[in-house]
């Protein structure tokens, strides 16, 4: 038998994998969003669904995403499991209602009596003039609010099976999927399978220290540790994989072993992600702590449209080899530019790779 | 379909529980034990009753901030209901709901939220859901006019429409959100008309006349299962007790003076009573047996309530998450 894991997608076609086979396997999954049957299927990631399910479990939506989640809501409490679908996250905050009043509390307020088995995908757009208003990372506003999940798989492998998860799972759950992920290949078994919905995963071992990553932050981090060996510093890559609950203890433990932590996350740093994983870190490590625990995030201002004004909003590589060279006692001057070289983007500041063509 | 002198006599039955349990709440809620708080339904009790005579034990209800009479009228459970205002274990939430969250699942009392029009489109959802699966249960939304004016009132009314869906939403206008008057949130037109607009069927009614709302309801619960999309009911009413809370609000002048004392002439538990007593050979002893019966079982439901373990603090956390 073919080893399994050895099949490569990307993250997009992961996702739709994942999309066919939980609608196959439970006829009470039925998925909604602006776009989803149209011709261009969500990125391809909804490709397919509306000539194999048909159209009682396969919908376009009305643009009303406040109203819809609530009838989705509804959906669920009467039986179904919607799969809702959002092409950007900041269309979400029309939704915040339903999704902040009800869904995330409904279980909760009727003493566990009737639950709320819904999906909410939602796409973080980056580059190609996204702007103030198609590219936030608002994962944080939703990790604020006990009773939603709230998950952001960075590798193809948890696309799939967290996504299967999510549908899985009884509970409110936000998957928010980075768009420069859709392109990236990842191992990814064909059969069906489901990934934990909770915990962070060591993706890259080190000693030297730990860098604790958001979604397409991971890949970022994954192309510095690679880099950095070379030069002998170890570093060791956690891929945080869900805000909420967010996994404090996995950070607790690496920092136990290199003493430096360093957390990236694609949203700003204000009351975000990073910043509630460095106030844990002290909390329950600080002496476990050698230097300041470091936190990369969004600077705090919307992101412009115009690529000459964008051209420094997105932390990449080189801004985390910067700060970590001010984290490690080490001394790497003599090679910087050999660093840099290695991890000089391959592309312009806003396409994923070099082959892009916008729009998107 | 006429009511029989037995409907008529069920529909009295319904709103004085309903009233002499609003009653016995507004009186107890002096002693600060019911630490929550609670929006009063007294003098619109016809619209729930005449709307669930039209409902099936499986049909669907959602509501809002004042939804005990559309909890009782439904069958939800009435000691639950009261030990829920008392915050204890064996309320309908565990006391985690109080006076505006309620739930009664086996009487398919779906859920009842303080968010105006949070629930709205929760209904729309369920009959969704019953239409896919080929279920034939309908689904009710209650709401006021002030809701209406909410967006999502808008967005749920274009997608039941548009998928033709099996929902019942009834419009309980007492003319006031708060202390805000119609007249200054809203144009000069029908709400009902709106509703026309976005491709329902709509009806309108004196929300006094029980027997008038339970005929409307009928037809619109008629026509929802029969496949002929969402309906739409508007009834007139008035609150008699202030917004929220066991008192009188009328001090405060927010309404034309007299409207209230008008509008009590028009008590609709008064009004079918009339109904009835002019019906020959009627037992007017009949009033009071069935008065003193419900009595005796709000007296029990407050017996029990206060009987109930109080809610233990450790428990507070859980529930968050499903398994």
């Amino acid at each position: 038998m073919q080893n399994d894991l050895s099949r490569l997608i990307s993250y997009g076609e992961a996702i739709r994998e994942a999309l066919h086979q939980a609608m196959n396997l439970n006829d009470k999954v039925i998925i909604i969003g602006e776009g989803v049957p149209d011709p261009k299927a969500i990125f391809g990631t909804t490709e397919g669904l509306l000539d194999r399910f048909g159209s009682s479990r396969v919908f376009d939506m009305p643009l009303a995403e406040n109203g819809m989640t609530g009838i989705c809501i509804g959906a669920a409490l009467g039986g179904l499991r919607p799969v809702m679908v959002h092409q950007r996250i900041d269309f979400l905050m029309l939704a915040m209602d339903q999704i902040v009043n009800n869904a995330a509390k409904w279980f909760y307020t009727f003493n566990g009596q009737a639950s709320v088995p819904l999906v909410i995908r939602c796409i973080v757009g980056r580059g190609w003039g996204q702007g103030p208003q198609h590219s936030q990372s608002l994962q944080s506003l939703f990790a604020h609010i006990p009773g939603l999940k709230v998950i952001l798989p960075a590798m193809g492998y948890d696309a799939k099976g967290m996504m299967n998860a999510a549908i899985a799972d009884n509970n409110p759950v936000i998957i928010i999927e980075h768009r420069w992920l859709f392109n990236i290949q990842d191992n990814v078994p064909e059969h069906y399978y489901i990934s934990s919905l909770e915990g962070a995963r060591v993706i890259r071992q080190g000693n030297d220290i730990t860098i604790a990553a958001f979604s397409y932050m991971v890949i970022e981090a994954l192309k510095v540790a690679k880099v950095f060996a070379n030069f002998g510093v170890s570093i060791e890559v956690l891929d945080m994989r869900v805000a909420s609950p967010l996994d404090n203890a996995s950070v607790l433990k690496s920092i136990r072993k290199t003493g430096l932590l360093l957390v990236l996350d694609t949203g700003w740093i204000t009351a975000g992600l990073a910043s509630e994983i460095v106030a844990s870190a002290a909390e329950n490590g600080f002496e476990l702590l050698k230097k300041p625990p470091q936190r990369i995030g969004l600077p705090p201002h919307p992101c412009p449209t115009s690529p000459d004004l964008a051209k420094n909003y997105y932390p990449d590589s080189l801004t985390i080899m910067n700060r970590i060279f001010k984290m490690l006692d080490k001394n790497m001057e003599s090679n910087l530019e050999e660093i840099k070289d290695l991890l000089a983007p391959n592309g312009a500041h806003d396409q994923p790779h070099i082959n892009f063509q916008g729009p998107f | 379909m006429k009511l029989t002198i037995n409907n008529q006599k069920l529909l009295w039955q319904s709103m004085t529980r309903i009233r002499r349990t609003e009653e016995i709440i507004a009186e107890r809620y002096r002693e600060q034990q019911m630490r929550c708080p609670t929006h009063l339904c007294i003098g619109q009790e016809a619209i729930p009753v005449g709307v669930s005579a039209a409902l099936n034990a499986d049909d669907m209800v959602f509501s809002n901030h004042r939804a005990h009479g559309h909890y009782l009228a439904k069958g939800g459970n009435l000691p639950a209901l009261i030990a829920e205002l008392y915050g204890r274990s064996l309320g309908c939430c565990g006391g985690r709901g109080g006076s505006m969250h309620l739930i009664d699942i086996s009487a398919r009392f779906m859920g009842a939220t303080p968010i105006v029009g949070g629930t709205v489109p929760l209904a729309v959802g369920t009959s969704w859901a019953s239409l896919l699966q080929g279920k034939k249960t309908i689904s009710v939304a209650y709401f006021g006019d002030g809701c209406f004016e909410e967006g999502v009132m808008h967005e749920s009314m274009n997608f039941a429409a548009a998928h033709s869906l099996p929902v019942l939403f009834v419009c309980e206008n007492n003319g006031y959100a708060v202390y805000t008057g119609l007249d200054k949130r809203q144009p000069d037109r029908s709400i009902a008309n709106i509703a026309h607009a976005h491709g329902w069927q709509t009806y309108s009614g004196d929300g006094n006349n029980v027997e008038e709302v339970t005929k409307i309801a009928r037809q619109a619960a008629d026509n929802a299962r029969q496949g002929n999309g969402p309906q739409f009911m508007e009834f007139s009413t008035f609150r008699w007790m202030e917004h929220c809370g066991p008192g009188n609000d009328d001090h405060l002048n927010y309404r034309p003076n007299g409207a209230l004392v008008s509008w009590q002439k028009r008590c609709p538990i008064a009004r079918l009573r009339r109904t009835l007593e002019a019906l020959p050979n009627f037992e007017i002893g009949w009033f009071d047996q069935v008065t003193n019966e419900i009595n005796y079982e709000i007296k029990q439901a407050f017996e029990f309530a206060l009987a109930s373990p109080v809610a233990d603090e450790k428990s507070a956390g859980i529930h968050v998450y499903a398994e």
